[in-house]
């Protein structure tokens, strides 16, 4: 098994006529994934390389029987897009537009809180079962089909992170980029939660970052909801401390949000921590033994 | 972005949110004109995007036009905590009677607007919260349904506001949240919103953070970014939009994404090197964003070598090679520069370098290889 993607991912694209669009969901094609479907307004009947075109989501899912969803429309036009592929009954949606407004993205993701479908990202570069399906714009023969979960809010570090365990010939069951945005569909606590009921996964890595106290709310997942073995990556350590405008940011996070703070708050709930890439990769490898 | 006082206030205003009234000026000629029109004894406010202006000096009472000039003059051009005051703003003193505190914040964690009221203000407002916690009033908002007054109504009898004040307060929190909405903000925040002697509430100062992703819809704000550093390598990103910001070391560092840049200042560091800066040439960096990115790096005369390291997934490592050296041919720069290159493109990328670049570009395999490299080359050249 794996997670969010795999053999039964039944892909439609949102912007499929665009010019990354088109690039990457041919690549995705490529790699093996399902695309059955496009989706550009005004642009139905056409195809994209024999990959059928839709007006909408809605028709696209009544017609070829599309789960999941992958967004490139630019930012102006994403977040109608998203309640689009959620109005459509779409299972997962993955964004990888990035720029989408905060105040967009807040009522966005009370929307999402009525239950059962899942949105990954904004700004997110998708998630990939090494060997079975990609969707997004990962480089993929970074990875290569193993038993480690990789879960992270940067799409470089996660191309880093799983490239230096694959090198150690470690390989991965999903790689997962959550996004790098204040707000994204889904959290670190729902792709470990994920990763916890994946029978095929030994082992997960968490690539978390300065800022937000998301990494700390993982912490406590992990201590009370995992068995499966956590690894962590925190990247900032000399990060310049940001400016802070105001002071009700600092009243509601205290001082969470350092690269130290995370670390220390992962470690304290028994996950180790590397400091460099390398020493992650190598701590995965020692855990595996 | 942040905005200044002066432009919140004005902003506040717009949306029917009272504020002394007030000019801006840059000049003491202009501030002396500004107390004449105001008329009585005025403030003379540093406008600067740092906390701590009124300890330093930077706020002023002037009680005659003549004394406006003089504050003015004093305060134009100050260093506040490394920003110089360009602008004061004059705006009438106002009789105090109480002093409250109001703030809207776009709440990450909760990922919901979070409102907080205080009859506690004026003060260190984090002190209150720490130490008087039950005097800091919070509530989340749902984003769908909105602010509504039975919410205003709630914070005003928790936060334990004046009776007699109780009415303008609410009225201030209704008009607040919906500048929030309005304008897209991250933050507005009112410390002290005063209740006057008189017995009306007015926000005597004005903290606005807006979405920067948002700048679209709202032109008339997009119009107001400007670059508030003095140092020049900042001011040049920021006139290019490329996200930089400066460290005091001597090893220039640039990738692509934020994840992968602070990552590299971390190993550096543990090499036992200094990192000059952070730089993000961003997802998807074509030829042209690295040039610009790296004649924003080789600005700065403190840099003795450059760590370029990119892992490519929409960023295709061959026209990263092809920018390095478009902007190494105009810019003839002769410093050790380590480049890593992984990922989309890589394999062309490397062969691109290794057939034409000058000698001073050295081409590392790994990310740990090249910083270790980036740090050795920095202390042979110091």
């Amino acid at each position: 098994m794996s997670i969010l993607v795999d053999g039964n991912t039944r892909l439609v694209v949102q912007g499929v006529t665009g010019r990354e669009g088109q690039f990457h969901t041919l690549r995705n094609r490529a790699y093996g994934t399902a695309v059955v479907a496009g989706v550009t307004p005004g642009k139905a009947g056409q195809d994209v390389d024999g990959i059928p075109v839709f007006n909408t989501v809605r028709d696209a899912v009544e017609a070829t029987g599309a789960n999941t969803s992958m967004i490139f429309v630019p930012p102006r036009f994403a977040p109608d897009a998203i309640y689009e592929s959620l109005d459509a009954g779409i299972a997962l949606t993955i964004t990888i537009t990035e720029g989408i407004p905060a105040h967009d993205m807040m009522r966005i993701y009370t929307h999402l809180q009525r239950g059962g479908q899942q949105l990954l990202g904004p700004n997110c570069p998708g998630a990939i079962s090494p060997g079975k399906a990609t969707v997004g714009i990962m480089p993929t023969d970074v990875f290569t089909p193993g038993r480690v979960g990789v879960v992270s809010r940067s799409g470089t570090l996660t191309y880093q992170i799983s490239k230096e365990i694959g090198d150690m010939g470690i390989g991965q069951s999903t790689v997962v980029g959550i996004g790098g945005d204040p707000i994204v569909g889904s959290s670190f606590i729902d792709i470990l939660g994920q990763f916890e009921a994946d029978p095929d996964t030994d082992l997960v890595v968490i690539v978390g970052e300065i800022g937000g106290d998301e990494e700390e709310k993982a912490g406590a997942f992990i201590a009370a909801n995992m068995t499966t073995p956590v690894v962590g990556y925190i990247a900032g350590f000399q990060a310049p401390p940001g400016k802070q405008m105001g002071h009700a940011g600092a009243i509601i996070t205290g001082s969470s949000g350092t690269a130290e703070g995370k670390k220390e708050a992962l470690e304290a709930m028994g996950v180790q921590v590397g400091i460099t890439p390398t020493e992650v990769a190598e701590i995965v490898r020692d855990r595996l033994r | 972005m942040d905005l200044f006082e002066y432009q919140g206030k004005q902003l506040f205003a717009a949306h029917g949110l009272a504020v002394p009234s007030g000019e801006i000026a840059e000049t003491p000629e202009q501030a002396k004109a500004a107390a004449e029109a105001i008329g009585g004894t005025v403030v003379v406010k540093a406008q600067v995007q740092v906390g701590g202006r009124g300890k330093a000096g930077g706020i002023k009472l002037a009680a005659t036009p003549d004394e406006a000039y003089a504050e003015a003059q004093n305060i134009l051009g100050m260093d506040i905590k490394g920003h110089t005051v360009q602008r004061v703003w004059i705006e009438a003193a106002s009789d105090i009677r109480k002093e409250y505190y109001a703030s809207i914040t776009f709440d990450r964690s909760a990922k919901k607007p979070l409102v907080m009221l205080s009859a506690m203000g004026g003060m260190d407002i984090e002190a209150v919260a720490e130490e008087h916690p039950e005097a800091l009033a919070r509530l989340h908002v749902d984003p769908l349904t909105g602010f509504q007054a039975h919410h205003a109504r709630w914070l005003v009898y928790h936060a334990g506001i004046d009776e007699a004040a109780q009415k303008g307060v609410l009225d201030a929190l209704m008009k607040a949240y919906a500048a929030f909405i309005d304008l897209e903000a991250t933050l507005i925040e009112i410390n002290p919103l005063i209740w006057t002697t008189d017995g009306r509430v007015v926000a005597l100062d004005a903290k606005v953070s807006i979405d920067n992703n948002a700048l679209y819809r709202h032109p008339d704000l997009a119009a107001l970014k400007e670059s508030v550093t003095d140092d020049p390598q900042e001011r040049m990103a920021h006139e290019r939009d490329v996200t930089y910001v400066k460290l005091d070391g001597d090893i220039g560092i640039m990738g692509n994404g934020a994840g992968i840049v602070m990552s590299s200042l971390d190993v550096v560091a543990l090499a036992g090197g200094r990192p000059a800066n952070f730089l993000d040439a961003g997802g998807g960096s074509n030829a042209e964003a690295v040039a610009t990115a790296l004649e924003v790096l080789l600005s700065d005369p403190k840099v003795k070598s450059l760590m370029i390291n990119i892992f490519g997934g929409i960023t295709r490592c061959d026209e990263v090679a092809e920018g390095l050296l478009t902007a190494l041919d105009t810019l003839g720069a002769t410093l050790p520069i380590v480049v890593r290159l992984d990922g989309t493109a890589a394999v062309e990328g490397r062969a691109i370098i290794a057939a034409r670049a000058p000698a001073n570009v050295v081409v590392e395999p790994t990310m740990l290889s090249a910083a270790k490299r980036a740090v050795e080359l920095a202390k042979e050249a110091s």
